[in-house]
């Protein structure tokens, strides 16, 4: 696969403009999401994804609607980049019955099947096999459409990793294998979890292609994704991309972090996606300070409205515990 | 006189770890983030600083190769302790503890032993939501070769653990989460609660309970609110799903004549079942003075909203308004 750089950006100001606004989106959710399990507003467990907006949103941005995205325990960007309605995500995080999951299934869970978002994961490596599954389907029934499989580098160490790739690339299935390797699983470092330098060396075990990009560039992220959607879409089965990049914050809402130094977090810090973003649109001219500062405060504007609108939804009613077990 | 020392089932049971690895090197820690991070509840705090990274292994998340890691080094000499994050991962690890653990001596005509211990919390409250609240034990209970254990104090926890270290078997040994920073009085010196012992937490004449893990605590809560109303409850805690201390329990049905069984597992086909049937079929039989009662969680997964979540599984008003209900029996 070709190492595709910055130099290739062929953003229209339209495009930018909307990858810029989601890259915020998914910031403002995640540190909203983050000062309200501080406050105690929040119960439960949740996993940010502050420092990988380029991967979440990147990734989805070269999809078409009809494709789908399995998700991960880490899945708020992902969920945003798809389309979701950032007020039904937090209405679903304050157990409320306008939530995506009618407040049953919380931040690990939430499912938007109507973009195309088959669902976070509570459990690591869950949603591999169900992305090759979902494109047998559209194999099957020829619907055309790709899906993307999000996992972490903590993930490629589950058995499902193994099976899931080993069968979707026998069946010549349309899915991308996208592997957020953010360094860390809960604690262990990809350095101490992994005998090899990167992950998306193993395509070779699977006779598929493998990338290896910087996740932190979601230009690079767009292009690496858009050829291995393509080259699934044409029937020539998956591609293991590695993007690499960091979560900011501690694995859940405890975490004391002391499996990683202060100045390994400025370093990453230091190679925001966002702010890389940014500097990148207005060193080509595509948009000014004032109209990104703006986008910025349209996006913070947003969550504050998802907010306001979980915080006024009902609670769902104690007797609606019983349904939705079976269909 | 000395004070009692009190510590939580957290550190009773890293003190059991501790004490058994300083005592045999066989005994080592297997598990997922158990290093520097010290477990995702804590648990190992500070055990890779005392016994390195040799004993106490982060493994990566690969439940399957670490359950079946943990069979094979505890089939060659080792007496491995796997610490599985939350027990619904059991079921990635399932293949090795049911197909390989439970079954390698009998298969081989008695000829070799497993002895692993698998530590695992278990249990809903925490608002984790489906993949990682369930109450999964009467699964391994159902297993034969395996041994099940649910220990609900600290004291509990510290016996029981040494002997599940100690014992020759494949040992599921379910934490519950709520009960981590739950104390009480807990010896410093390495005692052994054998298997196979149910202990009666509380005295009573009227009706007995009997509770598993965190539903102990419920019924002992329970006992007191029904205490003000004259009533007088039994609380008896299995201990030890397999084996199972029949005597215990059908003595103190004798006693009481009534039955209530609490656990906080879906209620169909949970381990609770099982209790009422080895009553149904005892000498106790015939001293029930009332229909058993039978409490378990509602047949749904785990639901996130906090007052969902709280519906899914008794609470102590559920208990208190079961034994009246078989008190008003006659
Ligand atoms: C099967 C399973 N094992 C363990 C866990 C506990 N757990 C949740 S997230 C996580 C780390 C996952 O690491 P990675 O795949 O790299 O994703 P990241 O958290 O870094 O986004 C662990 C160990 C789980 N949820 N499911
Ligand atoms: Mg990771």
């Amino acid at each position: 696969m070709p190492n595709i750089t910055q130099s290739t950006l062929k953003l229209t100001r339209d495009e930018a403009v909307h990858l810029l606004h989601q890259m915020w989106l998914v910031r403002f959710f995640d540190e909203k999401v983050d000062e309200f399990f501080a406050r105690g507003l929040i119960h439960g467990t949740t996993h940010l994804c502050v420092g990988q907006e380029a991967t979440a949103v990147g990734a989805c941005a070269v999809l078409r609607p009809m494709d789908k995205i399995t998700s991960t325990h880490r899945g708020h960007g992902h969920c945003i980049a798809k389309g979701a309605d950032p007020k039904r995500m937090m209405a679903e995080l304050f157990g409320r019955e306008t939530g995506y999951c009618k407040g049953k299934g919380g931040s690990m869970h939430i499912a938007d099947l109507e973009k195309g978002n088959l669902g976070a994961n509570g459990i690591v490596g869950g949603g591999i096999p169900l992305a090759t599954g979902a494109a047998l389907t559209s194999k099957m029934k020829q619907l055309g459409y790709v899906v993307l499989c999000f996992f972490g580098d903590g993930a490629a160490n589950e058995g499902s990793f193994h099976e899931g790739l080993n069968l979707a690339s026998i069946w010549k299935l349309p899915v991308v294998f996208f592997c957020e390797n953010n360094q860390y699983g809960m604690s262990g470092s990809v350095k101490e979890m992994f005998n090899i330098e990167n992950i998306a060396d193993r395509a070779k075990a699977y006779g598929i292609p493998g990338a290896v990009i910087d996740g932190n560039d979601i230009v690079q992220v767009m292009d690496t994704v858009e050829t291995a959607v393509q080259r699934a879409r044409d029937g020539h089965g998956p591609t293991l991309i590695e993007a690499k990049t960091y979560r900011w914050k501690g694995h859940s809402k405890s975490d004391a972090r002391k499996y990683r130094t202060r100045e390994e977090e400025q370093a990453w810090r230091a190679r925001d996606p966002i702010a890389r973003f940014r500097a990148l649109l207005l060193e080509e001219g595509l948009l000014d300070v004032g109209t990104m500062d703006e986008i910025e405060r349209e996006a913070a504007r947003e969550i504050e409205d998802a907010v306001a609108y979980a915080e006024s939804s009902p609670m769902p009613a104690l007797e609606s515990i019983l349904d939705d077990v079976y269909a | 006189m000395a004070v009692m020392r009190e510590i939580t089932y957290q550190e009773a049971i890293r003190e059991a770890m501790s004490q058994m690895m300083r005592e045999s090197d066989d005994v080592f820690v297997m598990g997922e983030d158990i290093g520097v991070y010290g477990g995702a509840f804590g648990v190992t705090r500070g055990m890779i600083e005392e016994f390195g990274s040799e004993r106490i292994r982060n493994t990566p998340i690969s439940e399957s190769a670490i359950a079946g890691c943990a069979v094979g080094a505890a089939l060659t000499g080792m007496r491995p302790i796997l610490e599985l994050q939350f027990s619904d991962f059991i079921t990635i690890a399932t293949d090795q503890i049911v197909n390989q653990a439970a079954k390698l001596r009998y298969m081989f005509g008695g000829k070799a032993k497993v002895p692993m211990v698998v530590r695992t919390p278990g249990g809903s409250g925490t608002g984790a939501a489906a993949q990682h609240s369930q109450s999964l034990e009467a699964w391994m209970a159902h297993i034969p070769g395996l041994k099940v254990v649910q220990p609900s104090t600290a004291y509990d926890a510290k016996g029981l653990l040494k002997a599940a270290v100690d014992d020759d078997n494949p040992v599921i040994f379910y934490e519950h989460k709520l009960l981590y920073r739950t104390k009480c009085h807990v010896p410093e010196s390495l005692y052994s609660i054998p298997l196979g012992q149910a202990d009666v937490k509380r005295e009573g004449k009227d009706v007995t309970v009997v509770a598993t893990s965190i539903m102990v605590h419920k019924a002992l809560e329970a006992a007191r609110l029904l205490e003000q109303d004259g009533i007088d409850v039994e609380v008896v805690d299995p201990r030890t799903l397999v084996p199972l201390d029949e005597e215990t329990l059908v003595q103190s049905v004798k006693k009481t004549g009534r039955l209530v069984v609490v656990y906080e597992a879906v209620k169909r086909g949970g381990f609770g079942a099982e209790i009422v049937s080895v009553i149904a079929e005892s000498e106790a039989f015939d001293y029930l003075d009332a229909p058993i009662v039978r409490l378990g969680g509602l047949p749904v997964p785990i639901p996130y909203n906090p007052e969902l979540e709280k519906h899914a599984v008794p609470q102590v008003p559920d208990i208190v308004e079961a034994v009246k209900r078989t008190l008003a029996y006659s």
